[in-house]
């Protein structure tokens, strides 16, 4: 790809893009039966919020440290598995 | 009862009849409980405004902001702890905050509280009706929702200091307890009570400005507080751990650690103890 094709990403935006490379190369590190849970939840989480404005950093950056949270649990080597769970929303 | 005691006093004690006891028993919760509803009743609202900050990341369109509460204060409890649960049952049930004992022994409601740091469960609540409250999550932390903060970093420099006594093989005694004297045990009065509510270490700026690198008044006192232990057999490791510009000598002795601490501690005297020790390089 051509820089001029490149599309102009924020610092921010490329910070969030760097994340979520760095979560599909540890979930590769764990056992393969875990990893398409944790993946899939992964893509999920980033979809739901790809609508947030690149400007709300506050909460965008709230959203990466949860995510770094998340991750450090999900390859923890106490942590024997995750399991999920699609909660309905309350009425 | 004060029969009893008299009784007492002159050296031969009067045992009430049983059924004399029970009658008192009785008669000891009938009044308070009277008076209590007589206080309620009598007093008059007194409503003051209370500013509270809100953050809800799952709302994500909102930024923070501080949201007013009018309180009777007079049929509330005396303290800031009391006063955010009534907004939480009767006004904002979605108001989101730490709390467990509501008696300054778990450090869960550590927060800021008109410009201070402190436990609301400790803080009492300003009586004059003219004054507006505002109530803040721990400056300088990262926010999970309302006055709930991040953690994570503070209780991952508490786990770096190794915070459990550590023996050398040599010195094991089998199953027995490990002695101290009355002295040794002495130089832990003022260090074991810290709760690790991080109220000190997020009062003190040089913590503000390297919180991924200096550990902090918090840590620092505990990390004192097994340098002394006279038990402990890692005492030179733990000096040589910590002995580095930043995870020690980041302290400047602002002393807001001091100022701040609802147990009445003084962190920047365990800090300054610990740099004479690195100097030394024996435990002071």
């Amino acid at each position: 790809m051509s820089p001029a094709a490149a599309p102009r990403l924020t610092g921010l935006q490329r910070q969030v893009l760097f994340f979520y490379r760095r979560v599909i190369r540890t979930v590769r590190t764990l056992p393969r039966a875990e990893r398409g849970d944790i993946s899939r939840y992964a893509r999920n989480e980033f979809e739901r919020y790809r609508d947030v404005d690149k400007k709300n950093y506050q909460l965008v950056e709230h959203l990466m440290r949860k995510g770094a949270r998340q991750l450090e649990l999900a390859t923890d080597k106490n942590v024997s598995g995750i399991s999920f769970r699609q909660l309905q929303q309350p009425a | 009862m004060l029969q009893a005691l008299q009784g007492l006093k002159r050296g031969r004690a009067v045992i009430p009849r049983a059924a004399e006891i029970f009658s008192r028993v009785v008669s000891t919760s009938a009044p308070a409980e009277v008076a209590k509803v007589n206080a309620s009743a009598s007093k008059p609202a007194l409503m003051r405004e209370f500013q509270v900050y809100r953050w809800d990341p799952d709302n994500g369109t909102e930024k923070p902001t501080y949201k007013s509460y009018n309180i009777d204060i007079n049929s509330c409890g005396p303290m800031m702890l009391d006063v955010l649960f009534k907004i939480k049952d009767e006004q904002e049930s979605g108001l989101a905050f730490r709390r467990s004992c509501r008696e300054g022994i778990c450090g869960s409601c550590a927060m800021n509280i008109d410009g201070r740091n402190g436990l609301a469960c400790l803080t009492k609540v300003e009586r004059d009706p003219n004054t507006v409250s505002k109530v803040a999550p721990l400056p300088h932390m990262f926010v999970v929702k309302d006055l709930v903060v991040d953690m994570s970093n503070f209780y991952a420099q508490y786990k770096s200091i190794q915070p459990f006594l550590k023996k050398k093989e040599a010195s094991k005694i089998d199953g027995k307890e490990y002695h101290q004297t009355k002295e040794d045990r002495t130089k832990l009065d003022g260090l074991y009570e810290c709760i690790l509510c991080a109220c000190c270490s997020t009062a003190c700026p040089s913590y503000w400005w390297n919180e991924d690198k200096y550990l902090g008044p918090a840590v620092l006192l505990q990390a004192y507080r097994w340098i002394v232990d006279s038990r402990d057999d890692f005492t030179q490791e733990r000096i040589k751990q910590l002995d580095d510009a930043y995870k020690l000598y980041r302290c400047h002795t602002i002393m807001n650690c001091a100022k701040v601490c609802p147990k009445g501690l003084n962190p920047g005297k365990a800090i300054q103890k610990i740099k004479q020790s690195t100097h030394g390089g024996v435990p002071i």
